[in-house]
C-alpha cells in the first residue's frame, strides 16, 4: 500500500475537474460554498482582495480557521502556504488539509526557490503564467496547476492571458518534432522530461484550473471555454452582493459553459459582483502574479 | 455494438471515456437527461458526490436516472458514483439514486494524505489489479444478493448487485482496463437480453 504517489496526488485533482473551488474564511462561508456545489474550498484568513487592501505581509492562515473549515464541510479543504515556506506547508500537511496552494497571493518566504513538493504526501497546486513556469512547478512535484491571473482584482484579463499562453505553448510542444524539444526546453526554462511527457500525452500531465480574476458566471464559463479544467473563485463570491446566488450560478456556468441561454438565465438578478480593479492601475509592487518565477 | 455514457456533470469524465474506448465501445459524455435515451449503460464517475447531487437536482436528472435503473440498464459507480448508487449512506437519512443494495460510508479511509494505491484481487476480473483510492468510500454492508468482488484490509471495495456495479477506487486512472471491460460485458449481456 502506497500513499503520496503521483497517481494518488494527481488523481485527487482529476476528481475536481469541471468544478469550482471557492475561497472561504470561516465555517459559515464554507457551508454556503458546499451547499452551492463547490468541489472544494480554500480556507483563508482573508480573501485576496482583502489581502490587497490590508497590505503588509500575508501569511498562512491561523490554523484555527483552517480547522474550523475542515470541521464544517465534507468536501476537500485546501489551504495556502507562502512560496518556499517549508514549515507552513508541513504544518498544513500535519493538520490534514487535502491540498496545499503554494501561492503568490501570500507574501513569498523565498524569492529564489519554490518548495520541493515531491517530498510531501499532501498534493500541491501552484500558479503559472506560461508553460515554462507550469513545467517547472510540475518538475518540483506540483500535482495540479492554476493560472495566476491577477488575484483579488475581479478582472479576468490576466487569467485569460495566462490560460491562452499555456495552452498555445502546449499545442506547440505537442506538434514539435522530438529533436526540437531540448531547445524548446532551454528557451522555456522548462524541464526536458516534462516537455517529453506533454508531447507523449498531447496535454499537460496534471489538471490546470483557472484562477485570478473570476467574478461572474460568464467569466467562469469563458475560462472553461479557453480550456481550463475547472475554476478557482477567490474574492468573486464572498465580495459580491449575494454570495449564495453567485456561488450557485458560477458552479452551473462552469458545468454548462457552452449553454449560453442557461448562462443568461442564471446571470439574471444576481446583484452586484465584486468591484473590480483595472490592472494598469496597479503599481508593479502590487502585482501578485510577478511573485515566484 | 453497445454505447455507454459517462455522467458528465463533474469529475473524471475524460478518463472513463478513454477507458471505454480502449475497450472498443462507443462512449459519450452525458450532460443532459435526454441523452440517457441513447445509451445502453451508464458510468457515474469519481468526483465530488455533493456537487454531482446538486447538479442532478438542478437539472432534474434524478427521475431519469431512476428510470434508467428501473429499465434494467447497467450502471457502474466509481468512488463518488458508488455513493450515488448506494441504497444507504452512513450518517445520511436519504440516499441519492438509491438502487444498489449496499450501505456506503463516505471518506472512510481518511483525508487526502491517507489516499493510497494498492494491488487488489478482483473476483472474475483480475488476481492483481492496480487500484487507486482517493478520499475513498467503502461498502460497510452488502445485501444478500450482492456479490462481493474485492476487499482491501477486510473492507468491501468492489461489489455487484445484478445490473449495478460499484467500487471505491478509480479504475479509470490507470492503463488497466479490465474492470471497465467487465462492465462493458455486463452492458452487452443486458442488451442481448432485451433483444431476445
Amino acid at each position: 500500500m502506497l500513499t503520496g504517489t503521483d497517481r494518488v496526488k494527481r488523481g485527487m485533482a482529476e476528481m475536481q475537474k469541471g468544478g469550482v473551488i471557492m475561497d472561504v474564511v470561516n465555517a459559515e462561508q464554507a457551508k454556503i460554498a458546499e451547499e452551492a456545489g463547490a468541489v472544494a474550498v480554500m480556507a483563508l484568513e482573508r480573501v485576496p482582495s482583502d489581502i490587497r487592501a490590508a497590505g503588509g505581509v500575508a501569511r498562512m492562515a491561523d490554523p484555527r480557521i483552517v480547522e474550523e473549515v475542515m470541521n464544517a464541510v465534507s468536501i476537500p479543504v485546501m489551504a495556502k502556504a507562502r512560496i518556499g515556506h517549508i514549515v507552513e506547508a508541513r504544518v498544513l500537511e500535519a493538520m490534514g488539509v487535502d491540498y496545499i496552494d503554494e501561492s503568490e497571493v501570500l507574501t513569498p518566504a523565498d524569492e529564489e526557490f519554490h518548495l520541493n513538493k515531491k517530498e510531501y504526501t499532501v498534493p500541491f497546486v501552484c500558479g503559472c503564467r506560461d508553460l515554462g513556469e507550469a513545467a517547472r512547478r510540475i518538475g518540483e512535484g506540483a500535482s495540479m496547476l492554476r493560472t495566476k491571473g491577477e488575484p483579488g482584482t475581479g478582472n479576468i484579463v490576466e487569467a485569460v492571458r495566462h490560460i491562452r499562453k499555456v495552452n498555445a505553448q502546449v499545442r506547440k510542444v505537442v506538434s514539435m518534432s522530438e529533436d526540437e524539444l531540448m531547445t524548446e526546453a532551454k528557451n522555456l526554462g522548462a524541464p526536458y522530461e516534462i516537455l517529453l511527457e506533454i508531447k507523449r500525452l498531447g496535454r499537460l500531465p496534471v489538471v490546470n484550473f483557472a484562477a485570478g480574476g473570476v467574478a461572474t458566471p460568464a467569466d467562469a464559463a469563458l475560462m472553461m471555454q479557453l480550456g481550463a479544467d475547472g475554476v478557482f473563485v477567490g474574492s468573486g463570491i464572498f465580495k459580491s452582493e449575494n454570495p449564495a446566488l453567485f456561488a450557485k450560478a458560477i458552479v452551473e456556468a462552469t458545468t454548462h459553459y457552452q449553454d449560453y441561454k442557461l448562462i443568461a438565465e442564471l446571470s439574471k438578478n444576481l446583484g452586484t459582483p465584486m468591484k473590480g480593479i483595472e490592472i494598469s492601475s496597479l503599481a508593479p509592487a502590487e502585482r501578485m502574479q510577478d511573485r515566484g518565477w | 455494438m453497445v454505447k455507454i455514457g459517462v455522467l458528465a456533470l463533474q469529475g473524471a469524465v475524460r478518463e472513463h471515456i478513454q477507458s471505454l474506448e480502449a475497450c472498443g465501445v462507443e462512449a459519450i459524455a452525458i450532460k443532459h437527461k435526454e441523452e440517457l435515451n441513447e445509451i445502453d449503460g451508464l458510468i457515474l464517475p469519481g468526483g465530488e458526490s455533493t456537487t454531482m447531487r446538486r447538479l442532478i437536482d438542478k437539472y432534474d436528472f434524478m427521475d431519469s436516472l431512476k428510470k434508467f435503473a428501473a429499465d434494467g440498464k447497467p450502471m457502474f459507480g466509481t468512488c463518488a458514483g458508488l455513493i450515488l448508487l448506494a441504497k444507504n449512506l452512513v450518517g445520511y437519512n436519504e440516499p441519492h439514486i438509491g438502487v444498489m443494495d449496499v450501505t456506503v460510508e463516505r471518506n472512510s479511509f481518511g483525508r487526502q494524505v491517507d489516499s493510497f494505491e494498492a494491488d487488489l484481487a478482483i473476483r472474475n476480473v483480475a488476481t492483481s489489479f492496480p487500484a487507486v483510492f482517493i478520499r475513498a468510500p467503502h461498502i460497510v454492508e452488502a445485501g444478500e444478493n450482492v456479490e462481493i468482488l474485492a476487499k482491501h484490509e477486510g473492507r468491501i471495495v468492489a461489489a455487484r448487485d445484478g445490473q449495478f456495479l460499484g467500487c471505491s477506487f478509480h479504475p479509470e486512472l490507470t492503463e488497466d482496463h479490465r474492470f471497465t471491460a467487465y462492465f462493458v460485458e455486463m452492458v452487452k449481456e443486458a442488451k442481448q437480453k432485451t433483444l431476445v
